[in-house]
């Protein structure tokens, strides 16, 4: 069963994305910032990271820049929650490693749908 | 499959009006260049959008849009930060929270402001040129619907970089997710690929051609392939015929394919029917069917810190422990164990009385929740009436019942803008009084005995008792005859019809309120009062219930009955000394308790009651305080102190003046629990020679009642 990471500050997306993943299958486990996202990565390992990027505390680019430093985490597919889909900030994302993003607002098919792409 | 979105929406609700709020109050205080306060604003926005369109709000998601366009200029230092641009903000704070209840309730809003404030926004943005891209992109916001395009080939040339895995991506997938559009024929090329020796593991030595047939238009196979655009080399085309016999492969030398047939089990053919999991559906579709059913939240909810819930659970662990102790002790009970029972005994009531602290507490929340709307009441309402305000808040901390908090609410608003439409001068009377031009508004809240008293001051230009005297005998409210103390006058303010303001304005209404006030603090079992001075400024004070369920009490006895004393009103008991008794003129005693005098209240004779302690020698004097006076009690025993659950009396038979409610004791007798501030009252008109005997209450009789 693939365990997916979920980071996200607002509980209704977080609850929302975890509560996807799970009907499908997936193991979840959650984090309301980058801060809380890292603690939970450095001591467990996980099949995919989703992260929202505006976060307090530690935004998700940091986050994920951290990540890729963990050598579990060297090919773990990382994705941006972000609703801005401006270059710059699929740039900022790919130089810090994300793997891709997923542009709010999306549903939950399509959600399903896209993080095919990298996990089953 | 589908997911049933309308269960997160009232958390989305809730986050959106706590982000409402975050934005109100750092947009107040924003000052130019504070960027962590502009990228707080602008990540609650940002939150809000991304739940609002996630949820299928499109109305909150496309002014927000608008929103965070303009905060994210201000962010990025492309755009100053201007009073008027607050302004507009703020409006817009109310504009979203309009949108979100609107969507909430599925009613109407008011169409007007959000307009008006779209078009202040777009105007805004307009005049920075970098802003109008993003503004025709709100404007435009695209929902593509499926279109259901006909069955197409499509020839894919994929070459991924060498490193392509360190991005997280991996090649398989996504042929996976290609998979999904249709039926998948895969072929590797393996030209690339080094000796075994010279492999890295860690990169990707293959390319790929694929054929994919599928009702997937070319945007949507890209779109599989737009995270790893930037690592590979993509070529989509196609092919024209569409006979699936006739798929041709010619990049591929044949005997490539053949040994990579052989050797890598990278090359497969997925042969999956066409799945329809892809199915983009407008995000709303699928909520706005169910939220016409139900998404108004019903109940209410309390956040409760997860470290209070902890604590709860972690008293149950203990309280099944000691349980477990007794049941396991009564089953083979001897006397020989006694000691251990009364331990066990003693161990489950100190857990009784933490978990009922601890549930207590759950319903207990800072008065900030009430509070944090003043800021930006007294930032509008000193816009509007040019006066100059300073808001002081003091005591936020301090916590209140959940049900107090949500009713107290409102009679602050009214009190607040009392404060600054009658109570604050206009600058120029101000500065004639040699004030400071700016008026001060302090807000105060903090626990006194069994209370919290809220106080809301200003340092205005105080009520005038003449004026209120010769209106309410205008309103023949009073006699012109009535000989009134201050308080009383100043009561007068919560009658009924009364307003002082030479003119109406459309701030604080029509004198309309004050009265409704005064009753919804009363239905709360609180009391408010008003302190003067002219030319110094008023505080009204509003003193309330913690909360309305239980209270730690000192249990006495006089004659045949039992009353409770609240144990947070007490200072102090003690045995009588007669030679400090003073009598003062009247029928009031005095007791000389260190430097203060007393007065002497005795219970029996307030209550018309019958008891052989009528001799002050004989009795006990519990000394107690409330509103900053001390009066003794005279009492004819002493007996335990325990918790009490309060029981209204005006549910059971009716208020009563000095008895605040009453409790079940353990042996199933009803106690009265004294009203502190009422008993004083009471003895102060006993004092004064008026008439007692309306007060003096049958307490056997309330007794059969409750």
């Amino acid at each position: 069963m693939a365990k997916v990471l979920v980071v996200d500050d607002s509980n209704s997306i977080r609850d929302m994305v975890s509560f996807t993943l799970k009907s499908a299958g997936f193991q979840t486990v959650e984090a309301k910032d980058g801060v809380e996202g890292l603690s939970k990565a450095q001591v467990g390992s996980f099949d995919l990271v989703i992260s929202d990027v505006n976060m307090p505390n530690m935004d998700g680019i940091t986050l994920c820049g951290e990540l890729r430093k963990l050598p579990n985490f060297k090919f773990t597919p990382i994705l941006m929650l972000t609703t801005e889909s401006s270059t710059d900030m699929k740039i900022r994302g790919k130089a810090a490693g994300a793997t891709g993003w997923l542009v709010k607002p999306f549903n939950p098919d399509k959600l399903l749908a896209t993080i095919k792409r990298v996990v089953r | 499959m589908s997911v049933d979105l309308s269960q997160f929406i009232p958390s989305f609700l809730e986050e959106s009006f706590e982000g409402l709020e975050l934005m109100e109050s750092s947009l107040l205080n924003l000052k130019a260049g504070d960027h962590e306060t502009i990228h707080s604003i602008f990540r609650a926005a940002h939150s809000i959008k991304g739940g609002a369109g996630t949820f299928g709000f499109d109305s909150v998601t496309k002014f927000t849009h608008l929103v965070e366009t303009l905060l994210d200029e201000m962010r990025d230092g492309r755009r100053e930060v201007v009073p008027k641009d607050i302004e507009i903000l703020l409006a817009s704070v109310d504009c979203m929270r309009l949108l979100i209840e609107a969507a909430r309730d599925e009613e109407d809003y008011d169409k007007e402001k959000v307009t008006q404030t779209t078009q202040q926004l777009s105007q805004t943005l307009a005049s920075n040129d970098s802003a109008s891209g993003d503004v025709k992109q709100a404007q435009t916001m695209s929902d593509d619907a499926p279109v259901d395009n006909e069955l197409s080939t499509y020839q894919i040339h994929f070459v991924p970089e060498h490193n392509l895995a360190k991005t997280g991506n991996d090649p398989l997938f996504l042929f996976n997710a290609l998979a999904d559009l249709g039926e998948l024929i895969t072929i590797a090329n393996t030209s690339e690929l080094p000796a075994l020796t010279d492999i890295d593991p860690q990169e990707l030595y293959l390319s790929w051609d694929l054929t994919l047939k599928t009702k997937a238009n070319k945007e949507e196979i890209y779109e599989v392939f737009e995270w790893v655009e930037d690592e590979c080399l993509l070529e989509i085309s196609q092919i024209e015929n569409q006979n699936q016999n006739q798929i041709q492969v010619k990049s591929q030398p044949l005997e490539q394919m053949a040994v990579a047939q052989q050797e890598s089990n990278v090359v497969e053919k997925i042969d999956i029917p066409q799945q329809s999991s892809v199915d983009i559906v407008k995000p709303s579709s699928p909520i706005k069917s169910k939220t016409k059913t139900k998404t108004k939240p019903e109940v209410s909810s309390i956040r409760v810190g997860v470290d209070k819930v902890d604590n709860l659970i972690n008293l149950v662990g203990e309280l099944v422990i000691t349980q477990s102790m007794l049941s396991e002790l009564g089953s083979d009970f001897q006397m020989n164990k006694i000691e251990r029972l009364t331990n066990g005994l003693e161990q489950l009531l100190q857990n009784t009385k933490e978990l009922q602290e601890s549930v207590m507490r759950i319903r207990m929340l800072p008065i900030s929740f009430a509070f944090n709307r003043f800021p930006r009441l007294v930032h509008d309402l000193s816009n509007k009436t040019g006066k100059e305000i300073e808001l002081v808040i003091k005591g936020e901390q301090t916590e209140l019942d959940k049900t107090v908090m949500e009713q107290i609410g409102d009679p602050l608003v009214h009190l607040v803008r009392n404060a600054v439409d009658h109570g604050i001068e206009p600058a120029d009377v101000r500065i004639a009084n040699g004030k400071s031009e700016k008026g001060t508004i302090s807000l105060d809240a903090y626990h006194q005995g069994g209370n919290i008293v809220i106080e809301i001051s200003d340092d205005g230009g105080g009520i005038n008792r003449q004026k209120v005297f010769a209106k309410a005998v205008e309103k023949g409210i009073i006699e012109p005859n009535s000989a009134l103390s201050d308080s009383q006058v100043f009561d007068l303010l919560f009658e009924p019809g009364f307003s002082t303001a030479d003119q109406v304005t459309d701030i604080s209404g029509r004198g309309v309120g004050m009265d409704v006030v005064k009753r919804n603090i009363q239905s709360l079992g609180g009391r408010i009062q008003v302190e003067s001075a002219v030319g110094e400024g008023s505080c009204f004070k509003v003193n309330l219930p913690l909360t309305l369920a239980i209270l730690d009490g000192q249990l006495v006895k006089v004659g045949s009955e039992t009353y409770i004393i609240p144990l947070i009103s007490i200072v102090e008991s003690l045995q009588v000394d007669t030679e400090l008794i003073n009598k003062v003129s009247g029928n009031m005693e005095l007791y000389r308790l260190r430097d203060e005098n007393v007065p002497i209240l005795p219970v029996y004779q307030l209550f018309g009651l019958t008891t052989k302690f009528t001799d002050l020698s004989d009795s006990l004097l519990v000394v107690v305080e409330a509103d900053g006076q001390k009066v003794g009690l005279m009492v004819d025993h002493l007996l335990a102190q325990q918790q009490v659950v309060i029981k209204g009396l005006k549910d059971n038979y009716q208020q009563v003046i000095g008895i605040s409610g009453a409790t079940i004791l353990g042996d199933g007798s009803v106690a009265m629990i004294l009203d502190i501030p009422g008993m004083i009252q009471m003895a102060l008109s006993y004092a004064q020679n008026k008439q007692l005997d309306n007060n003096a209450v049958n307490h056997s009789e309330i007794r059969e009642y409750s």
